[in-house]
Formats: C-alpha cells, structure tokens, sequence
C-alpha cells in the first residue's frame, strides 16, 4: 500500500472524530500565539525598570494584568487541546481495534489457519498503539511545532528582516544533521532489531519448552546457542544505540553555532548602528526558541514512519476478503430430521493438489457415520465442509433436500454439535463456558448438561462450583476434564446432529465409559459423524469411511469393508498384530 | 522511592563498567558547565564589545563560544560513548545470568512463574533496565546540577528575589510528583486491560472453528467492543489527569516571572540591582523549569525500572527447589533393579498426590502404568528424573539413590517423551541432534524407523533435513508424537519413558511402535504410561494407579484376577475376547 493512501485511511478513522481534530487546531493555534506573546510582555514590562529611581510602576502593573490573562489562557488552551487530541488518539484506536477484530469473525477460515496467530495479536494490539502514539500525537506535535515557527518568524520579522533571514537559512542546517545521523544509524538499528527479534525468539521457544531442556539435560548447549546470539546483540546494541545519540549532542552543536551567529552579526549590527542591545538580546532568545520546534519535528518523524508501517500492517487485515456472503435467498433452518445427500463433491485446499473427488454418500436421519484412518489422512476436511468452514469446489450437500449453500451459515452451524480434537475453553467461569451456546440457559439445564457430561461431582468439588475461573486455554484443568467440559457445552444445546472428532481420546478410561453411555443417548436419533479410533464405535457405525492422505477410500459398514479386504481390513488387523 | 533498594541489588552486573559509570557523568557535568558559561560569554560580548564598538573583541570572542561548542560536543559524545558501553553490556550481562538462572530452576518454580512471565522478564524488563542505565548515565548529574546551578545563581544575584525561586521549585517538584504518583496506577490498569484484549484476540483466534460453530461471532465482538470501550475510557482518565501536567508547570513558572518582575522593580527603583541582572533571574527560573521537566522523566523510567528491577530480582532470588547433590563416585552395583521405589510419598504442596509406592523394575522390562486421569501417573514419572523430589521414601537408580547423581548423569540415561510433544526451530536433523548432538544420519534413521516417523519423513523432499517450524506447527499430532519418540531415542538411553505419548496415534500405528520398541531397543527398560489398557497390556509389569494410590501392580492376567479398578478399565475399553487374551 502507498504511504498516501495509507495515511488518507487513518486520517479517515480521525475523521470521525473531526469536531475534536478541529478543536485541538484551534486551541493549539490559541495556546502557541499566547506562548510566544509571554515573553514579549515580560520583555516589555522589564524594559519599564530602568534603574535607580527609574521605574514605571503602573505600567508594570497594568502589563502584568495582561501577563496573567495571557499565562492563563495559555495554560487553559494547552490543556484543551490535549484533552481533544486524548480523545482523538484513544477513540481511532478503539476503531481500529474493533475492525480489526471484527474482521477476524468475517475472514475465511482458511485465513486463520494460515496466518501466524502471535502476528495477528501483535497488529491488534502493538501496531495499534504505534499508529495511535506515533501518528496522532505526531500530527499535534507537528502541528504546534509549525505553528510556532510561523509565529516565531512574524515576531522576527518585526524585529530585524537582516537577522531574521540568517537565523531563517543557518536553523534548518540542525535538522540537515539530524536527518544525516538517523539515516546513517538506520542500518545499525535494523540489524538490532532483526538480532534483538532473534534473542527473543530464542529465549521464547527455549523458555516454553524448559521442561525439555531440562529432560535432554541441553542446558549447555541452550546457553551456549543463547550466548552466542547475546553476545551478536551486544556489539549491534551498542553499535546502535552509540550512533544515534550523536543526533541529539550533534543538533545542540549546529543550534550552538547559530547562537554565535546570531551574536556576532549582531553585535556587529550593533557596531554600525543597525541595531539596539535589546533587540540583540530578543533575538537570541527567538534564535533559541526557533531551533527547538525544529528538533521535536525531527524527532516525531521516525515516530511517524512506525506509525505508518504498523497501519500498513493493520490495514493488511482488514483488507482481507470477507468470507463469501450468505445467499440473499438463504433460508434460515431452524432446525432438521438429518438426511444428508452428498452429491458428487470435490475439494482441494490447494488447487494443484486435489484431496476429495466425485464423493458421494447419503446419510438417513438417525445414521451414523465412522470415519477412520491412519494419522493425518485429513478427517478435519470432511468437517470443514459439513459446516461449510469451507466450501465445496462442486457438487453439493444436502440437508433435508436443501443445498447448505442456500442456507444462512450461522442456522447451518447451529445445526451441528461440535466437540473438537482440541477442546477449546475461553477465560471465564465453568458456567460461562458451558452456556456458551446458551447463554439463557437456568441452572437446572446447566446442572443436567454436566451431570451427563460426568463433570458436575469435579466441578461441585472446585471450592467456586460452577462459578470457578478457567484461566487462558483452560490451563488450570487436565485434557480429560477439558473435554467433559466441552461435551457438556454441546449437551446443553442439544443439536439435531453432532460432529464429534476424537473426542474420547484423552478422557480416563473410567470416566470414558459413562461418557460414552453418554453419547449413546445423546446421539440417539441424531444423524452423528465420528472421527473414531475406538473400535467399538466403529464396529456400531451404520456407515464407515475410511480415509488416506484426504481421500475417502472406502466407504461401507464393518462386515463389508472386512469382506473387501482392502485398505481397511489391513487397519483392522494391525490392531490385533500387536497382541500376538 | 523504596523500590530503588531492588534497583541496588542488580549493581553487580554493572561493576565491569565502573570507568564508564564514572566518565559518563563526569564529562556531561562539564558539558553542562560549558552550557551555563555560554550566555556569559554572549552577555561580555555584548557588553565589552557591541557596546564599546569593537569588533576584533566580537569576533575573537564569538570564536571562543565556538570552541565551547565543540569541546561540549567531544565531551557530550563522550558521555554517550560511556552510556552506550555500559547499558548495553550491563544488558547483556543481565541476561545471560538469568537465563542460567532460569535453567537452573525445577519444574516447580517454572510452573510458579508460568512461561510467559519468565519470557517477559528475559525481554522487556530487561530492556527497561539497560534503557535506565543509559538514562542514569545521561541524566543523572545534568538536570540536578542545573536545578542547583541556577538556584545557587539566583542567590548570589539577588537574595530576596531568590525567595521567589525557593518557592516556586519545590511547588513545580510537588505538582509533577503528584501527578505521575497518581498516574501510574492508572497505567498499571491499562496494562491489564490492554492485556485482557490481547487474550481475548489469542481466544477469538484459537477457537474461531466454535465460535463459528456455535455462531457466536456477534457476542464475541460484542465482548470485544466492551474491552476496548473500557480500554479508552481509563486512557481518557488518565489523559485528564496527565493533561494537567505542562498547563501546570507552565502557570507556576510564570507566575514565579510575574514575581520577580513584580519585586524586582521595587529593588532597582532603590538602586541595589540593575536591569541586566532582572533578565537573568527571569533566564534562570525558565533552566529550572526545564531541568526539572528532563528530571520528571528520568523519575518516569526509573519507576517503571524498579518495577522491573523488582521482577528480575525475584527470578535471582527463587531458589530451584530441587538441588544438585554431587557425591562422587557413584558406585552402581549391578546386581540392584534398575529402578526402585521405596515407599515413595510425593506432595506438590499440602495434600499428598502419591502415597506409599514400592516397586522395583528389571533392566530391559517394560513398565505400563495405568489410572485415571489425576491419578498420579504423570507425577510418579516426574519423579525419576528429579524434576521434583519425592517427600517421603527414595528412588533408586542401578542401586543408588537418585539424589547422589548429579543432573546431567542421571538424565542423560534416559529418554523422556513427553505428554505434550514440544519440537524446536530448526531442521528434523537438528531435533534428533537433542537426544545426542554425534549422532550419525544412520543412528537418526533408525531412530526414526524404530518410531514409526521414517515412512512420512523419507517421503518428504528433504528427509531429515526438512524444516520444523517453531513448536512443530507444520506437523500432525500424532507426527509429532512420533518424531518426539524418536528424539528420545535417538539418545540410546537406558530408560525410556513415554508419558501417554502415542496418544494420538491410531492403533495400526501404536501397534507398530509398540512392536518395534520390543524388538529394536531390548535392553532399554521402558516406562509407558498411558491410558489405553492396549497400549501397555503386554507389559512385564503393569502398575494401576488410582488417587495417589497403588492399587494393583502384576501382569495382566494377575491383575485381572485380583484388581478390581483394572477389571473395570478393561471392560470399558475391550471386547471379552481381547481381554481374554
């Protein structure tokens, strides 16, 4: 994306805001006038106290009437505009934030499952804040900055035309300097930042898996790897952080020497009678004053490329295309009996290489469904396409005779209950997770959904009950719990058919006997899909498929793959080769 | 501030950089000298040259301002030079300590911390400090030696009229104290709600296929939108209040000119002080206000620093709950069980989660442990390589307790898979290369092959050399698992432990590994917990954990006969005639 459009959009954000960025500018004009008018009435004021019996103390006094409105003023106006600019910076970043993560809801799946998370969370949170800090109080800062410059200028201007073009020429020279420095060290800062990434990487995986470490007795060789990138970063760092802060001494030494100028020239005017000791000494004092705007616009510039380069990022997102819409005509299915004709689908995440062909399979209401393979044979796809987190090349799935693409996805999603390989908690209570597709539901519904889950004794055993907090990912609870969890959350909803990978793996084996009573009668009468490795779930199936690297290679119930004797009856029979 | 004494605590790591702590602030104290002695020397060119018409004096004079200028830039870069030297070693230096530190904690503090704190501290406190040192270099003498400078002026100019800058410095000193004391709790909440829309981006991200599912995506913006209002609802607070910060500073130096002007005239009417030296009084109070603003900030890092400082210092001071206790030599007897429990009792704190188990293992059998979730199979595990000590009872290894190995003997004999398989950065090669950094391409192969990972890996272009991205992203759980195993056994180790770790592998598979262990690493003694009785059912030993409990301990056969939980684990998990067998 250019930097202009880039730019255009942010502003647009601000732009909703306009009646404050218009406030801001106006007091900012206000509060910057009666800045520099201070000064000029104390220098005024001063010039009335002569000396020794030569002081004009009504004048003094009606000027320091005027002082106080005008360091009154000055102090109000500033804080105006900072209030307004606050409120600009913080509400943008809100916006942005939201739409950001809005986005996240709307995006395609596969999206999600291709772009590093830790990239995303770090736009939604760091990249904001850089747009908000950098740009909006940039603009501020640039602002006033300009505005007193051109102020600056005027009263110059007034004072000696001469001088005012020396100072006007020699200042910028400071910001030639500095622009110098900062692009000579923007080598050195990248290169720090690039070994500053890679120790954090380091440090974050070695950290997290200190456990292992641990039990491969690697710590040697762990701090000898992590020396070796900290001592890298030693030598960029103070590489890096040396050559940019010449920047700052460097600006006071240019300043230093249009001080001088300004003094000399002076002085010299002063000699040939082209001008007063006091206005000398009023120049100096704008001579000071005039180089410092200059330094603090210098300073928000790299401010302001962050800025615009974590809105590039931001923007990336919100720019990704949404997940194609709903049908207008879509239906809205409450709910369903669970006949599902699938006609001929082919699918492929990529399109060079093509996962499902020409399958078909009709479900009737009730049925279920096995699905078996070795490890990694892609059983998620035939999910992703049941609840249309993708969809189908061609052909169609039917449900009820209804084409799931004319449905709404929210009303075709909400026919399914799903319990995932990874059961996923969110932070919060016991309750909350479980009532998260339910969120009215009485307690009594909720009690009973946990009762045939077999998690209401663990849970009425927690010292909060259903009120405990879950921290992150559900950290505090084992796997086995997690996933009763999740069965629970799908009991309560009691869709009309299920979908349930794996589901069963990691409970105990005690705990996985009820469970699966459980599920006996909760699938009752429900058309179900099992991603299975039990072999009694598979033997009970009305209808086995039997997958590899994505494809559905066979597909019949028990007794019929066995008298095919092909890729399933060698599966079958590897279980029992083992025990042998 | 208090918390400066945690400050103090990490000066160690600073005393390689004493010349530079020295000559950094010196130079900049006599940079800052140069600085109050320009206007001076503009104020005689003024007087003794404009004034008097001599123009020879204006130029000699405005040479040696600029000379000023130069030796206060060689000496200002100096200072940095210093700063740059010190702050970043002192980082440096910082950083590798306590990544060993953090390398020499057990588990239990590990899980104390939780990972990503410690992450946070290796990374941004650190960085907090080393940008405090540079600061205390840079800062530390300029802005006091100014604030002092300027009063000490004053004084001498005019001592009545100084009262006025007595006043107003400690009145500007209260206001900024007052306003950032009362602000940093407030960044503290924004930390924390800044933090709470960062989980719930991660939650939103990691459970998008529910959320979806269950068609959430509404409340799931909606709670986001609420975070986010609560997020800009205590910056606009805090703005409010940090808003006030230049108004108020600004109205109190003013004022305090608006005095001095204001007396002033009445002490030059009578003739005890001249005009010039009014300006300069009115130039010294504006230096204060600037000094003071510089020192405002300095306080700003040096609170977030000692926050930091704080946080550091706890990792330093966390001592590993499990210690080496080397006493050599270890003297193995031969004759002794590989391994040996005796009577071991284990507490992770109050409540004991093991209780009382004895038992001892063969070299080369195989060891299955079986029990419910929570039962305590993870935990007796944990206990043989020391990554918690028992409470109660030892452990012994080859006839010696487990304690008198030092670290790296007694993990080195064993390979650990874990219950959650972890794999690093890097090339498949460079995993394989944890359990035994000589190994050949041929000891990986077989590895691999024994762990039922070659028929993937051979498949994919680069064999072993193919890339693992971090945490093993591009790979399948149950890959994984197998590339994990053999990570394990690629060290050769004398004990192997699988810890429920073929959990997501299908029984054709598992029945493979399971048969490939047995007869390609005999001599290894394995341990393999897990919670599916045909995982573990053709064991020599078959351990039944329930509670903390041992409550049966045989072959399968004697355990069906006597044990009444393994009965019952059985008959959920196989037909009649598989148990049977």
């Amino acid at each position: 994306m250019k930097k202009g459009t880039t730019l255009k959009r942010i502003l647009g954000y601000s732009g909703k805001h306009i009646k404050y960025i218009i406030s801001a500018m106006i007091f900012a004009i206000i509060y910057v006038s009666l800045t520099l008018l201070a000064p000029v009435l104390v220098g005024q004021a001063i010039d009335k106290i002569v000396g020794e019996n030569d002081v004009d103390f009504r004048g003094i006094a009606n000027i320091i009437l005027v002082l106080l409105f005008v360091i009154v003023g000055a102090g109000l106006f500033q804080w105006l505009m900072l209030m307004c600019t606050n409120m600009v910076s913080y509400l943008t970043v809100r916006d942005m934030r939201r739409d950001t993560f809005k986005k996240l809801n709307s995006v395609p799946l596969s999206y999600i499952d291709t772009t590093p998370h830790g990239d995303i969370i770090n736009r939604v949170i760091n990249d904001v804040d850089y747009v908000g800090d950098g740009l909006l109080q940039g603009i501020t800062q640039l602002f006033s900055g300009i505005v007193t410059i051109v102020g600056t200028i005027i009263f110059m201007l007034a004072l000696n035309v001469k001088i005012t073009i020396v100072v006007v020429i020699i200042t910028p020279l400071s910001v030639l300097v500095a622009s110098l420095i900062t692009r000579a060290t923007n080598k050195m800062y990248r290169e720090q930042s690039v070994t500053q990434g890679e120790l954090s990487g380091f440090t974050e995986e070695f950290i997290s898996n200190q456990k292992l470490v641990k039990s491969f007795a690697h710590e040697n060789i762990a701090e000898k790897q992590f020396d070796e990138i900290n001592a890298r970063l030693k030598v960029c760092g103070q590489k890096a952080q040396f050559y940019s802060s010449l920047s700052n001494p460097s600006t006071r030494l240019v300043n230093g020497f249009v001080y001088t100028g300004v003094g000399i020239i002076g002085s010299i005017s002063v000699i040939n009678g082209n001008l007063s000791v006091g206005q000398v000494s009023c120049f100096l004092t704008y001579a000071n004053q005039y180089t410092k705007p200059f330094n603090e616009v210098t300073g928000v510039i790299p401010q302001f490329q962050t800025a615009l380069a974590s809105a590039g990022r931001i923007f990336s997102i919100i720019d990704e295309l949404d997940e194609k819409p709903d049908n207008p005509d879509a239906v809205n299915i409450q709910s369903c009996k669970g006949n599902i004709e699938i006609e001929n689908i082919s699918f492929s995440y990529a399109p060079e290489k093509e996962l499902i062909k020409n399958f078909s399979l009709s479900v009737k209401s009730g049925q279920r469904i096995a699905i078996v393979g070795p490890t990694g044979c892609g059983k998620t796809t035939f999910i992703n396409l049941l609840m249309r987190f993708y969809d189908v090349n061609s052909g169609e799935i039917k449900i009820d005779g209804i084409n799931i693409n004319d449905m709404t996805r929210d009303s075709l999603r909400n026919l399914y209950g799903m319990v995932l390989q990874e059961s996923w908690l969110y932070s919060g209570t016991i309750r909350e997770n479980i009532t998260y597709g339910k969120p009215d539901a009485t307690d009594e519904e909720v009690i009973r959904a946990a009762k045939s889950a077999y998690i209401h004794n663990f849970i009425s055993r927690l010292p909060d009950g259903y009120d405990t907090f879950i921290s992150e990912q559900g950290g505090n609870l084992s796997q086995g719990q997690k996933q009763l969890l999740c069965i629970a959350r799908v009991m309560l909803c009691n869709p009309p058919m299920l979908i349930l990978d794996e589901a069963t793996s990691s409970i105990d084996t005690r705990t996985e006997i009820r469970v699966q009573k459980a599920f006996d009668k909760i699938m009752q009468g429900k058309t179900s899909f099992i991603v299975a490795h039990r072999l009694s779930t598979i033997k009970e199936a009305d209808m086995i498929l039997v997958m590899k690297d994505g494809n559905i290679l066979e597909q019949g119930n028990h007794n019929e793959l066995l008298a095919k004797k092909g890729f399933y009856y060698n599966l079958y029979n590897s279980q029992f080769a083992g025990n042998n | 501030m208090g918390c400066g004494i945690t400050l103090w605590k990490l000066r160690r790591f600073l005393k390689d950089y004493k010349l530079q702590l020295i000559l950094g602030p010196l130079f900049k104290l006599i940079e800052a000298v140069f600085e109050l002695i320009v206007p001076l020397v503009m104020a005689d060119i003024i007087d003794n040259g404009a004034k008097k018409g001599d123009a020879a004096y204006v130029w000699r004079m405005g040479l040696v301002m600029a000379a000023l200028g130069i030796s206060g830039w060689c000496f200002a870069i100096i200072c940095q030079k210093s700063a740059s030297i010190a702050s970043q070693g002192f980082g440096t230096k910082l950083r590798t300590e306590l990544y060993k530190h953090i390398n020499s904690l057990s588990h239990k503090e590990i899980d104390k911390f939780g990972t990503s704190s410690l992450i946070t501290r290796m990374t941004n406190d650190i960085n907090q400090l080393q940008l405090s040192v540079a600061m205390l270099i840079r800062l530390v003498t300029r802005s006091p030696f100014l604030i002092i400078g300027a009063v000490v002026m004053s004084t001498i100019i005019n001592f009545r009229l100084a009262i006025v800058v007595y006043i107003a410095t400690p009145f500007i000193a209260f206001v900024l104290y007052f306003i950032m004391t009362r602000s940093v709790p407030f960044f503290k909440m924004i930390q924390k709600k800044l933090d709470k829309t960062s989980l719930l981006t991660g939650e939103n991200l990691s459970g998008n296929r529910v959320i979806r599912a269950f068609s959430k995506q509404k409340s799931e913006n909606d709670k986001f939108y609420e975070a986010t209002e609560d997020l800009a609802k205590i910056s606009l607070r805090v703005g409010r209040l940090s808003a006030l910060l230049n108004p108020l500073t600004y109205l109190i130096v003013q004022i305090a000119i608006i005095a001095i002007v204001w007396f002033s005239g009445g002490i030059v009417y009578t003739g005890s002080m001249t005009q010039g030296e009014v300006i300069a009084l009115v130039n010294y109070m504006t230096q204060i206000y600037l000094a003071m603003a510089v020192l405002a900030n300095l306080i700003v890092i040096f609170t977030k620093a000692s926050a930091s400082a704080i946080r550091v210092s706890e990792v330093f001071e966390t001592e590993p709950s499990v210690k080496e206790y080397t006493k050599n030599p270890i003297e193995i007897n031969p004759d002794a069980p590989k391994i040996e429990f005796k009577d071991v009792s284990f507490a992770y704190d109050g409540d004991y989660d093991l209780r009382n188990i004895s038992f001892s293992v063969q070299k080369g059998q195989t060891v299955g442990i079986i029990g419910g979730t929570g039962s305590g199979k993870s935990t007796l595990i944990n206990l043989i390589p020391r990554f918690y000590d028992v409470s109660k009872g030892e452990i012994l290894i080859d006839g010696v307790n487990v304690k008198d190995y030092s670290f790296r003997q007694l993990r080195k004999q064993m390979g650990i898979v874990p219950q959650k398989s972890s794999l690093v950065s890097g090339t498949v090669k460079d995993n394989m290369l944890w359990g035994n950094k000589d190994a050949t391409d041929n000891e990986i192969i077989s590895a691999l092959k024994t762990a039922q990972a070659w028929d993937f890996i051979s498949k994919s272009e680069n064999g072993i050399n193919s890339v693992v991205n971090q945490g093993g992203k591009n790979f399948s759980g149950g890959q994984k698992q197998r590339l994990t195993i053999a990570r394990a056994i690629v060290s050769k180790p004398q004990i192997l432990i699988l810890d429920d770790s073929s959990s997501a592998l299908d029984f054709a598979t598992e029945a493979n590994l399971r048969r490939a262990l047995n007869s390609n690493i005999e001599d290894t003694t394995k341990i393999i917990v897990s919670q599916r009785v045909s995982s573990i059912k053709n064991s020599d030993l078959i351990i039944v954990l329930d509670d903390g409990d041992m409550v049966g301990i045989g072959t399968h056969k004697e355990l069906l006969e006597n044990c009444e939980t393994y009965r019952e684990i059985c008959s959920s998990q196989l037909s009649e005639k598989e148990a049977s067998v």
